[in-house]
């Protein structure tokens, strides 16, 4: 195994600035989106009084849930001492930083009073999860940029693997704090359990290495670089795991909300639809959550038959629809529910559509908002991956599989 | 002109200057200390002394009135603009069925001012606030407008302003993009501590209302005073918090939810 040797990109290729010039198509309609809904308010979404968090909050918590999720890599390399990642260990911080960039962005755009994210930074309220994700998010940006120049900088090398166990931790904390955000609410049936921090660290390891996955192979095929079949298969082992402790987790979840009486309205709703109109919940997540985003991934993951990148780059696509599935359910199945303020009593008048569930369908604003955030991740990688080395110049087994024997010539 | 003469000029205008300046440098330590007076006026109101209440007969609130509701309204310069899912709402009637006995009664439903808000624990800024006399407001000026207070409150009390608002109330400043609920009427409250006589003290307005139709089904007061009426009428007959269950201590109470 040799030391790797990281080489930017050459982008100058037509295909490579078309890559720019789309995801700058998607950033500037977010942008466009976010300033319609800045000026005339957010009545010109679906978001309302009964749907608080819509779909910028799906592409928001989604994107930074990733972002820590795609740290993972480096910290396999680094904190678990495992070789056959190392070199790819730039790249992991690299897309864990863009995507917390793009995730913050869609978070803060959607804000009533986005102009006053300043104040969010200068007056804090400690017993608030948000206010400590505040300083999670900022922290994450700070450590982990850090460590990346800990990789780059030869001198600093010795220092990487103490600044990416830093690193790992605190992305530990960080995702605690985003799946408390709404584990510590205790007004809402579907919220209001503790497993939902831990749920979302599992969840972020799938999503995260999903996009992973899907960077790597679209970076390596389309600069016409080497990437090795035993990496590849490392790769796709580790998502096939990952998906199956996320099932795990979103298994007991449920079942401990089936086994209280008081949770059994927000279950049925959830997984029979029970109350809902078109079912909408329970299609997003048999189908979306648990069958495209898990089940289906962990065939072609596994099957005998299938070992190509295509199979994997399928099941990496399928498992970031299932994430935002996953969200979807989450965030805007809990707000649909109603709130139990009478329990044993049904509501039978209202002007403020108390006891019903509660109608959304994303607006194009919003749809575009949260696209715009996908895009500014992505063109953050796409344009640091030219100006930096972050790349090694190849992936190939021989250069970077520890394990590696030459094939022996037949005999 | 002599030398002397030059020289008392000089010294004129010296004085005349440093006069000057130092007026500037005092005056508005002198303007400012006249706004901190104002201000302790205003901020004596909340003492932790009262916890200011609220108490409804759901007997006495009659199906179909809506006067409590139509008074905030008017109050508070509240108006529907594009609808009830983004209108805000401060008060809201509803009327209940038990899914045991069939039986139907109405009540109105509006922030609980509770001792231990769930909105004031989640709010990452502390724009959602509870004054040291229990009243829960929000501070619209670092209201960032994330709506974590929607989600975390138990009673869906919060409104978020989903468009510009034209023509406010003085007493009751509002804005787009921030997320506001029942006040208890904090400016009525507020002007009955400059006023002695007990008896032009007003109640907030919902109540006031109730009081004036002849249903009399709401009770405002002060939860710390013995002597109130809301804590005569509470020892009575007693009172109960919606969601006794997530212990919050609720300042509303309702008599007859059964």
């Amino acid at each position: 195994m040799k030391k790797p040797r990281y080489l930017e990109l050459e982008g100058r290729s037509f295909g490579y600035y078309l890559l720019l010039v789309i995801l700058g198509c998607f950033i500037a309609t977010g942008l466009a989106a976010f300033l319609y809904m800045e000026h005339e308010g957010h009545w010109v979404t679906r978001m309302d009084n009964q749907i608080v968090w819509g779909t910028p909050h799906v592409f928001a918590v989604f994107l930074i849930v990733a972002a820590s999720g795609a740290l993972n890599i480096a910290s396999i390399s680094s904190v678990f001492g495992k070789a056959i990642y190392k070199p790819l260990a730039p790249l992991s911080a690299l897309l864990a930083i863009a995507l917390l960039a793009g995730g913050l962005a869609v978070l803060v755009l959607d804000l009533g009073r986005p102009e006053r994210v300043i104040i969010a930074m200068t007056y804090y309220n400690f017993k608030s999860i948000f206010a400590w994700n505040i300083i999670l998010y900022n922290g994450f940006f700070a450590i982990v940029i850090v460590y990346l120049w800990m990789m780059m900088e030869r001198r600093f090398n010795q220092y990487s693997k103490f600044a990416g166990l830093f690193a790992f931790l605190w992305r530990l904390i960080l995702t605690t704090g985003t799946g408390s955000i709404f584990g510590f609410l205790v007004a809402r049936s579907a919220y209001n359990a503790a497993i939902m921090a831990p749920m979302f660290i599992v969840l972020s390891f799938a999503y995260g290495l999903a996009i992973f996955n899907i960077v790597v192979v679209a970076a390596y095929s389309w600069s016409k670089r080497e990437l090795g079949a035993a990496l590849l298969m490392k790769l796709r082992r580790l998502l096939g795991l990952f998906i199956a402790a996320g099932l795990y987790f979103v298994a007991v979840y449920h079942l401990t909300n089936i086994y209280i009486t008081q949770h059994h309205g927000v279950e049925s709703f959830i997984l029979l639809g029970s109350g809902d109109t078109n079912k909408i919940y329970m299609k997003v997540f048999w189908l979306g959550q648990i069958l495209i985003g898990g089940i289906i991934p962990l065939l072609l993951i596994y099957a005998p038959a299938l070992k190509g990148r295509t199979s994997m780059i399928l099941a990496s696509s399928l498992v970031i629809l299932g994430g935002l599935s996953q969200m979807y359910v989450t965030i805007i199945g809990g707000q649909a529910f109603p709130l139990e303020i009478f329990p044993g009593k049904e509501v039978i008048e209202s002007s403020f559509h108390d006891g019903v569930v509660n109608a959304y369908s994303p607006s194009l604003p919003e749809a575009m908002l949260g696209l715009g955030g996908v895009a500014i991740a992505l063109f953050l990688v796409v344009f640091a991956i030219k100006v930096l080395r972050i790349l090694p110049q190849s992936l190939a087994d021989r250069e970077i599989d520890p394990h590696y024997s030459e094939p022996q010539p037949a005999a | 002109m002599s030398d002397d003469q030059a020289i008392n000029r000089d010294r004129r205008q010296f004085f005349g200057m440093t006069a000057a300046m130092a007026s500037l440098a005092v005056a508005p330590g002198v303007f400012l200390s006249q706004v901190k007076s104002a201000r302790a006026v205003a901020t004596q109101a909340a003492s932790d002394q009262n916890r200011w209440g609220m108490l409804i007969d759901t007997s006495k609130c009659a199906s179909g009135c809506n006067d409590c509701v139509t008074a905030c309204n008017k109050e508070n310069g509240i108006s529907g603009i594009h609808g009830t899912a983004t209108d805000a709402q401060w008060i809201r009637k509803v009327t209940l069925r038990d899914k045991l006995t069939g039986y139907v009664q109405s009540l109105p439903l509006l922030c609980q001012h509770c001792e231990n808000p769930p909105c004031v624990d989640v709010c990452p800024t502390g724009a959602s606030m509870k004054r040291a006399d229990g009243i829960v407001l929000v501070d619209k000026h670092i209201c960032i407008g994330c709506r974590y207070c929607m989600m975390a409150c138990p009673y869906k009390a919060r409104s978020f302003i989903h468009e510009v608002l034209d023509e406010q109330k003085a007493v009751a400043p509002r804005g787009k993009g921030t997320v506001e609920s029942c006040t208890m009427c904090v400016q009525r409250v507020d002007a009955n501590r400059g006023e002695e006589d007990k008896t032009k003290h007003r109640d907030p307005a919902c109540v006031e209302a109730c009081n004036n139709n002849g249903h009399k089904a709401m009770w405002f007061g002060d939860l710390k005073d013995p002597n109130s009426e809301i804590v005569a009428e509470l020892q009575k007959h007693g009172g109960q918090q919606l969601r006794p269950d997530l212990q919050l201590n609720t300042g509303v109470r309702y008599q007859g939810i059964n």
